[in-house]
């Protein structure tokens, strides 16, 4: 799975990368998690509110940073359409 | 705590509204009860720096949580998306006026600016209506509301806001007019959006008193150290400087006290939260209205970190337009107000 972490790194974008790492780790979930901070690539996924969620190319997220359990909710959902 | 608010967020909001209602009024014999039990000698400068920062302070952070409780969950019922929605297709004058509006109720915050840039250009939005919302969302902003209705009554937070707006639409439609297109840099225009946005999901009422929560926790939770020491140096101005010391320096009579002011505020940045008890305290000295008001616009309004920012979409020209516009205008509505009142 590769998740992204969209923001310029402004400190909700770091909450979100924390939790992410945080969400993952609960549910024993390997993942590549990378951080996006340049503009030109935060736009093409086509949101205007950062931070935002990428779970393999798929916006799960944006403009707000959600709980850690929230975040497992996303996580979990994303794999069980897989 | 956090475990009650995710579990009743509406029976919190039952329980801590008699709460805040019975705080608020007890703020006074509060402030004086300090202020006695302190033996300070009464009437002398210290006691009344004192009793200005034991009153201001625990009234400030009160009017606060509520008003960004109340916004938070304003906030909910709009999106940066939803406003895209709302502006597309509109002529220059009514996308103005509208943006200038959404711009106060929008979530926003100056790391988004640029993606909510590109998303507006990438759907035709005209760039003068864009500039709108971008003098908007952070001059108008609820923590400068509340303080100034807190500190001055609703009649002044009232002006600062309807002033606010009238800057906002009049920048962004003179910018529009100024045919400023090719200042923009060109990669904005070659943004493509790969994927498709999530859709958006309706929250329930009990997700939207959850945001209010959140809203507190993080606005309030970032912004009271600067509360403090804003209004510690407004209580120190209170209390030591004397009166009508700035009538001179800031008053109606130095003509050139409105640029000047508009001058030092534009690279100056602070939040509305540190400024307010400051500007209280100029005021109270002999400042006059117009020229305390256009340097809280110019310092709050037009920031240099934001500027930098945007720099990444446009070209310098178009950054000193968009400065001196907008710093233009503050000029203007200072002298306006200097002359009226």
């Amino acid at each position: 799975m590769n998740i992204k972490v969209l923001g310029p790194g402004c400190m909700n974008c770091k909450t979100l990368e924390k939790r992410t790492i945080e969400a993952l780790q609960q549910l024993n979930m390997n993942a590549d998690v990378e951080k996006v901070e340049d503009y030109q690539r935060i736009a093409s996924y086509g949101i205007m509110h950062t931070p935002g969620l990428v779970i393999d190319e798929k916006v799960a997220l944006s403009g707000s940073v959600p709980t850690v359990d929230k975040i497992k909710e996303l996580l979990l959902a994303h794999r069980s359409a897989q | 705590m956090n475990k009650l608010l995710e579990r009743h967020p509406i029976g919190t909001v039952i329980t801590f509204l008699p709460l805040w209602i019975f705080l608020y009024f007890a703020l006074q014999p509060f402030a004086d009860a300090i202020v006695s039990l302190s033996g300070l000698p009464p009437s002398e400068q210290i006691t009344e720096a004192v009793r200005f920062f034991v009153f201001e302070t625990p009234k400030v952070l009160l009017l606060l949580t509520i008003v960004v409780f109340a916004v938070g969950i304003v906030r909910t019922y709009f999106s940066p998306e939803r406003t895209r929605k709302i502006l597309g297709g509109k002529s220059l004058f009514v996308g103005n006026v509208l943006a200038s509006m959404l711009g106060i109720v929008t979530p926003f915050c100056s790391c988004s600016a640029i993606p909510l840039f590109i998303g507006f250009v990438e759907t035709g939005i005209p760039l003068g209506v864009t500039f709108s919302f971008l003098v908007a969302a952070p001059m108008i902003n609820e923590i400068a509301v509340v303080l100034l209705f807190g500190l001055f009554g609703w009649q002044t937070a009232l002006l600062y806001v309807s002033t606010g707006l009238l800057i906002a639409i009049t920048s962004g439609y003179v910018i529009g007019r100024l045919k400023v297109e090719r200042f923009v840099e060109n990669w904005v225009f070659e943004v493509h959006t790969t994927t498709s946005a999530l859709e958006e999901t309706v929250p329930s009422f009990r997700d939207r008193i959850q945001s209010g929560f959140e809203a507190v926790k993080d606005i309030v939770g970032r912004v009271w150290p600067y509360i403090l020491i804003g209004i510690a140096v407004g209580a120190g101005i209170h209390g030591y400087v004397p009166e009508n010391f700035m009538a001179s320096l800031m008053g109606k009579s130095a003509w050139w006290s409105v640029p000047v002011a508009v001058l030092i505020g534009v690279p100056l940045y602070s939040n509305a939260a540190g400024i307010i008890p400051i500007v209280h305290a100029l005021l109270e000295k002999g400042a006059s209205l117009g020229t305390t008001l256009a340097f809280m616009m110019a310092v709050i309004g037009l920031s240099l970190p934001e500027t930098i920012i945007l720099r990444k979409v446009l070209k310098m020209p178009l950054i000193f337009i968009f400065v001196g516009v907008v710093a233009t205008g503050i000029i203007i509505v200072g002298y306006v107000f200097n002359f009226v009142y």
